[in-house]
């Protein structure tokens, strides 16, 4: 089996790239989509944990579950903002969307 | 027929009361209601004399006023009115109805399309039975409300053509004039309530008698009583109104301000004669004030070129006659006095109101002249006054003149005789120069001359009718009559004077003394006018502008008054503004102080609050930097700084 320190090397490394990716992008869209990247790493890390620590009981598999429900929704909300977005202005360049500046 | 006596005022007023309201609407305005209401009340007062005169009889009707107590718990005291007839009452109700008749149809003659007919005949109506009420009145209280009634029907007849300034003027003056001696005299009918808890004249005499009265008070009370009398009857110091009264029509001049209401004070002090008697000192008062009195305004009618002044001043000294009279015990011949001068001087205004009619209303004596051929009946009628005026026996004012003169001489103050003695020299000067330059010499104004004519007779009616009177009555009280007057008036005892051929010989020689002398210089021009003027120098000038008494008066009252009222002016704006002003002044700083500390504290605090916050948002402001990464990079770190925390802390 693989070691679990792998699969949290695993996990950190996309977490790292998706958190990069989140903080650095001007793209909405990619954006949305490095933020689902830092959800599934945390996800593998759920899955690797339960499955190492407590293999007989189904908990940590439970709470995955629960957050790739959450990422649907949170995918479905964000996607209708940046397509209202899209339609009041011409991209979704998240630098230029910046109306409530103090 | 004594009994009938509260009738004889009773008609009047109800003859005041139809016209005020309804005569306007009866034929002639209603005069003839008036002249025969006053009509039939002489007659019944005729009726009352006789009846009184024969078989002595006297009556009373008394009814209870009001009831009260003086103080709560007090007992309840019972204040009654009443009239009275007694003998001297009777002869006043003749004086008055007669005299009152002779001017209501004089009037009619008069007045003749005068524009407020009515009024005129209502305010007589009214006056009369104002003043025949007073002459009954069994009480003070009731003869002061009749007193202040009286003194209203002259207010509103001296005011007749009150489109006149001067008549506006005068009636205003003698209102307020005799008003002075009204409150003296309301004091002293206050001061013997108190005294005695009665009004009546009846029961304070009796009570006086008995020395229920401290004399100090009673003659307090005596002597306030006075100036009431002082005041209607126009002596020292208050006559200054009844010369000014001749601004109303003549015919009331001849009844209020001649014959009746200015004798109105004698009458009070004869009917409150047990008051004064027994007060020396007020006796003195009232024969000081009477003869000083009647030889002032003798004097004054010297010079007086208006007819009806000459009349007037003649009036406030005969006046003083009848209260020098009273004053020195002459009780029966003063009142004789009032009785017969009432006749012979309402004789002489009438007359003059006749001559001044004839004359187109013109009043100065130098514009007449010649009169009696245009005017016989009132040319004759008018000597008859004048003769009685003068004291020229056998006409009325010779007999009761004389008697005062009689009993002045027998007096305690013989200054007092010569007073009256010179006096009556003085009228018989005064009225005969009067008499000449109306009736007799050449016309000195013949456009005037050949315009007059004689009266008509409702107007020479009247002057025959008290020329019979003013001709006869003195022989009332003289020896051919057995002293009747004396016999039928007296206080407590008939008194008959001891006659003194010194006194009548000095009173005839007087009057035929001043006579001549006023034909020397009128007549028969000896010595003229101008001058006598000229000799008089200053003298005349004080006779002429009435010793500047209205001057004394109009300094010291009217300006006076001014200028205490100038004064509490000041005061009203300086002091009493002052405070107002200041307490205001000081309400205005404090709501100013209380303004700053609003504006400044309060509002300050909210709006430090305000902008305290304005400022805060400004800062806070810069943190939101629109870039949603920023906002993520600032979420993680500030996660990585918390983690870093929990695990070194934990």
């Amino acid at each position: 089996m693989i070691p679990l320190s792998w699969v949290v090397a695993t996990s950190a490394i996309l977490f790292g790239l998706g958190l990069y990716g989140a903080l650095s992008l001007r793209n909405a869209v990619r954006i949305l989509m490095c933020i689902e990247l830092m959800l599934n790493s945390v996800n593998l890390n759920l899955v690797a944990f339960s499955r190492y620590l407590h293999p007989d009981q189904p908990r940590g598999l439970v709470l995955a579950i629960f957050i790739m429900t959450v990422a649907a929704a949170e995918a479905a909300v964000g996607l209708a903002i940046f397509l209202t977005i899209a339609r009041n202005r011409t991209d979704i360049d998240v630098d230029k969307i910046q109306l409530l500046k103090g | 027929m004594a009994q009938l006596g509260w009738l004889v005022p009773l008609l009047p007023a109800l003859s005041a009361l139809v016209l005020a309201f309804w005569g306007k609407r009866l034929a002639r305005q209603g005069d003839w209601l008036g002249t025969g209401a006053i009509a039939a009340s002489w007659l019944l007062s005729l009726g009352i004399l006789a009846d009184v005169m024969v078989n002595g009889s006297t009556s009373a009707l008394r009814f209870e006023w009001a009831r009260f107590a003086a103080a709560p718990g007090q007992a309840i005291q019972s204040l009654g009115l009443g009239l009275q007839v007694d003998a001297l009452a009777a002869v006043m109700l003749v004086v008055v109805t007669s005299v009152s008749l002779a001017v209501h149809v004089f009037s009619m003659g008069y007045m003749e399309g005068d524009a407020r007919y009515k009024r005129y005949y209502t305010m007589l109506s009214f006056f009369t039975f104002s003043m025949l009420g007073l002459v009954l009145a069994d009480n003070l209280l009731l003869l002061f409300i009749f007193w202040e009634l009286v003194g209203l029907a002259s207010y509103a007849l001296i005011g007749h053509y009150y489109e006149r300034p001067e008549a506006r003027y005068a009636s205003m003056k003698a209102f307020l004039t005799t008003r002075v001696g009204d409150v003296a005299m309301f004091v002293g009918i206050l001061l013997l309530f108190r005294e005695l808890g009665t009004f009546r004249f009846a029961e304070i005499v009796e009570a006086i008698e008995h020395g229920a009265v401290a004399p100090h008070v009673l003659t307090l009370a005596a002597v306030l009583l006075f100036g009431g009398a002082v005041g209607k009857s126009a002596q020292l110091p208050l006559h200054v109104w009844l010369p000014d009264a001749m601004a109303g029509p003549t015919p009331v001049s001849a009844l209020i301000h001649a014959a009746t209401m200015v004798a109105a004070g004698v009458y009070l002090v004869a009917r409150a004669y047990g008051i004064f008697a027994p007060s020396a000192d007020a006796m003195q008062v009232v024969a000081w004030i009477g003869g000083l009195t009647a030889i002032f305004a003798a004097t004054i009618a010297l010079v007086r070129e208006d007819i009806k002044q000459v009349l007037a001043y003649s009036t406030v000294s005969q006046l003083g006659y009848m209260m020098m009279g009273l004053g020195l015990g002459a009780y029966t011949a003063g009142f004789f006095h009032l009785t017969t001068h009432a006749f012979f001087k309402a004789l002489l205004f009438l007359a003059s109101g006749s001559v001044i009619h004839a004359m187109h209303h013109v009043q100065d004596m130098h514009r007449m002249g010649g009169l009696l051929r245009k005017m016989p009946v009132t040319g004759l009628t008018w000597l008859i006054g004048a003769a009685a005026l003068a004291g020229i026996p056998p006409f009325a004012g010779f007999w009761s003149k004389d008697e005062i003169l009689l009993a002045a001489y027998h007096s305690s103050t013989p200054a007092l005789y010569w007073i009256g003695t010179v006096a009556a020299v003085l009228t018989a000067f005064y009225v005969t120069r009067a008499t000449w330059l109306v009736f007799f010499g050449q016309p000195r104004d013949r456009h005037l001359y050949e315009h007059a004519h004689e009266s008509p007779a409702v107007m020479t009616g009247p002057l025959v009718a008290l020329a019979v009177p003013a001709a006869l009555i003195g022989f009332w009280n003289s020896p051919l009559s057995g002293f009747a007057f004396g016999h039928l008036i007296f206080f407590h005892e008939v008194h008959e004077a001891e006659p003194s051929m010194t006194v009548t010989a000095l009173a005839i020689g007087g009057a035929l003394l001043g006579v001549l002398a006023a034909l020397a210089i009128y007549a028969w021009r000896i010595v003229p006018a101008a001058t006598v003027i000229r000799l008089a120098g200053p003298l005349y000038t004080l006779l002429k502008r009435k010793y500047f008494v209205d001057e004394l008066y109009h300094w010291v009252f009217v300006r006076g008054t001014m200028a205490l009222a100038r004064l509490c002016a000041w005061l009203d704006q300086v002091v009493v503004d002052g405070v107002v002003n200041g307490v205001a002044r000081f309400t205005q700083g404090l709501a100013e102080g209380s303004h700053l500390v609003d504006q400044q504290v309060i509002d300050g605090a909210v709006n430090l609050t305000a902008s305290g916050t304005v400022a805060a948002g400004n800062q806070l402001r810069r943190a939101q930097v629109g870039y949603v990464q920023a906002y993520a990079l600032t979420l993680f770190a500030s996660v990585v700084v918390g983690l870093i925390i929990f695990t070194i802390g934990g």
